[in-house]
């Protein structure tokens, strides 16, 4: 096992245990807050997976986010489905709407995705007040939170952060898994040149429709479990700025980064709550400065600029090893990406 | 053990013993101390319904004046609002911060309906006073099942019940159509209307035509409502769609008793777009003083109203309703604090704010007042109509209270 894996394990099961503890120390309002930062690192694992590592742009996942959340809050309200049913369902069907959406978009390139998914983002919460006898119109649909069952005496804040944590650690470890296995591969070769992928025999349709679905398969889990977190559901709760705050998370966190997604998460969950309170005229742009000193501190995102730190450190020491004699740089920076 | 020890322990359980003295004493009351109270809000400052944020502003505005002169019964007002940016999930959000960080004695003037559907429940279990919420649904006066959450402006059936008033006494022989939006927001208008009319609204009603937000127009409504013979027309649109009535109404010369829902009663956004001249001899229900209106602009109300926006709110724009409307409504938030005395616990102040008892303001309309009960969760329930002339509009007629009898 090398250093940087042996490390990361290392830190995932500090992160686990951490995250696992934390209901035990924190009260209801944070602890929602907090459920919402896995909520959207699970959004941003998506996108990250379409963007970060297969090259895709997409400025419309807040539109697979809606739909994941209203499958969740239709089946629950309409069926008086168990919500944790409604979850792996909501995954499934964004899953092939993904699908769905990618096989045509494999036409587009680049900027002419980016729009042609911004038309989603755009479309679905119309789209949602049309079928009014389903979604409640603009009204929405108002759901009861779940209680923690078998009698365990935790409050619905911890119980509902306690499932939340739970799927995002599952989902992160398939992600993983994913982005390291022949598929993540041909992903990722896709992404870095796709017509020496095609050469080398990767069928380069089949893997980014694919991708398309898997991410915004992510992201309708994401949804579900931010109408069962918020307990109601309107077309208000989608609107675009949410498919670019995604964007913002992922860059500003880090493209093709698994831990990224977490450091996005929690940027976009608590940096405009900062800016708020460090001014109250002009929250925005205040977050604005916060962005532009992110992302020249740290063009590869938080992550990116973690990993260089960790192994120019690694290669100092390697180096001084090896009698001074200086490292093979290549090596090192090509791992950055 | 030493005598350092001992000492440590015994300062120790003497403070402990003081701690739980003091939770003891001091009734908890939440968000009180002896020189302030805690009001909070969220209001959109961004996103799609930022026009909306300036009655925050304004609210914040006027609490400073109300310091500045003493607060209420000696205590500061402090007042904590938030951005949702009109989003229900961050309304969620910044409401439970209000409520279980910033611990406020009561919520005041959350806006938006979707906002305030999305903390309906969630404050009335948490049993905090929600009161005069920034929208017009009529859900908000519900005190059986949601006993803390109150509303303020007229609601959309409250103004359905006054157009029916007008039409029983002045039109009993009517033919009305309707065009509504097919949503909560157009429904609530027409069941406003047909309880108002009573057992009377089945042979006056002779047409109803809806139309979805998503229709490129309601031109095929308008003549349907035309051909159907209807001389009185309840038009129940939002400004886009009211635009295109007002026009279209007057392109094929049917000339109706026209009422327009005061959700679409700007001059600017649609009087003037869909032609002065079209619009002449509309009807609407009225509440507030038009700050824009003329004949104001000597009342001494107006004249303390600018005098306040120019001290204490500068850049706000004087015409602009939403400014006057934020300072209406933070006067009825501190009368309620000032009825409840030096019990500012928060049944107290829900008690008192269901005890309001024919309170005028200086902005409403002459005549208008505000009484709630503890059945009784729709403060404004008083309206007067008003019919634009060409220029602009001119009251007309009594003041018509939708529930008396």
């Amino acid at each position: 096992m090398s250093l940087t894996r042996r490390a990361s394990l290392v830190l995932a099961i500090a992160v686990i245990a951490l995250g696992f503890s934390l209901p035990f120390y924190m009260s209801g309002f944070r602890l929602f807050q907090y459920t919402q930062v896995c909520i959207y690192a699970i959004a941003l694992m998506g996108l990250n997976l379409l963007t970060g590592y297969n090259g895709q742009f997409s400025l419309g996942h807040g539109a697979f986010y809606a739909v994941g959340a209203y499958i969740s809050a239709i089946m629950m309200d309409r069926w008086n489905i168990n919500y944790a049913w409604t979850i792996p369902v909501a995954g499934l069907l964004c899953l092939i709407v993904g699908f769905v959406f990618g096989r045509p978009a494999l036409r587009l390139e680049g900027l002419y995705l980016a729009l042609a998914t911004f038309s989603l983002a755009l479309a679905v919460p119309q789209i949602l007040k049309y079928f009014e006898h389903w979604t409640g119109g603009s009204q929405g649909i108002v759901l009861t939170k779940p209680k923690a069952p078998w009698g365990l005496k935790i409050t619905e804040d911890q119980w509902l952060y306690l499932v939340t944590f739970a799927i995002t650690v599952v989902m992160f470890i398939l992600a993983a898994n994913l982005v390291r296995s022949r598929v993540g591969r041909a992903m990722v070769a896709i992404r870095d040149n796709h017509i020496a992928a095609e050469t080398m025999g990767v069928d380069s349709a089949l893997y980014k429709s694919l991708t398309f679905g898997v991410s915004a398969g992510y992201t309708g889990v994401a949804g579900a479990l931010s109408a069962i977190a918020v307990a109601y559901v309107a077309p208000d709760s989608f609107n675009v700025f949410l498919s670019v705050t995604f964007l913002i998370g992922i860059v500003i966190g880090g493209l093709g980064s698994i831990w990224g997604n977490v450091l996005g998460a929690l940027f976009i969950q608590f940096v405009p709550n900062w800016a708020q309170d460090i001014s109250k005229a002009a929250p925005w742009a205040i977050f604005g400065v916060f962005l532009i000193s992110f992302m020249y501190a740290m063009p590869y995102g938080i992550a990116g600029a973690l990993k260089k730190l960790w192994i120019s450190r690694v290669v100092s020491r390697v180096s001084q090893k090896q009698g001074g004699e200086r490292a093979p740089s290549k090596q090192a920076q090509s791992q950055i990406r | 053990m030493s005598g350092r020890k001992l000492t440590a322990l015994a300062l120790a359980g003497a403070l402990l013993g003081a701690g739980l003295a003091s939770v003891a004493g001091a009734q908890t009351v939440v968000g009180v101390t002896a020189t302030e109270i805690k009001i909070g809000n969220t209001n959109p400052y961004s996103g799609p319904a930022s026009a909306y944020g300036t009655i925050g502003k304004t609210i914040a505005a006027y609490f400073k004046k109300v310091n500045d002169e003493g607060g209420v019964n000696g205590r500061k007002i402090n007042f904590i609002t938030y951005d949702d940016a009109y989003t229900p999930p961050k309304a969620v959000e910044m409401v439970r911060k209000l409520v279980e960080q910033d611990q406020v004695a009561a919520l005041f003037q959350t806006l938006g309906t979707p906002t305030n559907t999305a903390i309906h429940k969630y404050v009335n279990q948490a049993k905090v006073p929600h009161l005069f919420v920034a929208t017009g649904a009529t859900k908000w006066n519900d005190p059986k099942n949601f006993p803390w959450t109150m509303g303020w402006q007229p609601n959309y059936q409250t103004e359905g019940r006054v157009y029916a008033s007008y039409i029983l006494k002045n039109h009993p022989d009517a033919k009305i159509g309707i065009l509504f939006q097919n949503d909560d927001y157009g429904k609530d208008y027409v069941k406003g209307l047909e309880d108002g009319l009573g057992a009377a609204g089945a042979k006056l009603i002779v047409m109803k035509q809806s139309y979805e937000t998503t229709d490129p127009t309601v031109d095929s409504q308008i003549i349907n409502l035309k051909n159907s013979g209807a001389n009185v027309f309840f038009n129940v649109t939002i400004p886009k769609f009211a635009v295109q009535a007002i026009k279209k109404a007057h392109d094929i010369g049917w000339k109706p008793t026209h009422f327009l829902n005061n959700v679409s009663s700007s001059l600017a956004s649609v009087l003037k777009p869909a032609g002065l001249e079209a619009s002449r001899g509309l009807i609407t229900a009225l509440y507030m003083k038009e700050i824009t209106d003329p004949q104001w602009f000597k009342d001494k109300a107006y004249t303390d109203w600018v005098a306040f926006m120019k001290k204490y709110y500068p850049e706000g724009a004087l015409d602009d309703q939403s400014n006057a409307f934020g300072y209406t409504v933070a006067q009825i938030m501190t009368q309620v604090l000032k009825q409840c005395g030096s019990d500012l616990s928060r049944e107290n102040i829900m008690k008192q704010a269901e005890n309001l008892k024919n309170v005028e303001l200086p902005l409403l309309l002459p005549g208008i007042k505000v009484n709630t009960g503890p059945d009784d969760h729709a403060p404004l329930e008083q309206e007067q109509l008003a019919k634009f002339d060409g220029e602009r509009w001119v009251l007309f007629g009594d003041v018509f209270d939708a529930f008396r009898k």
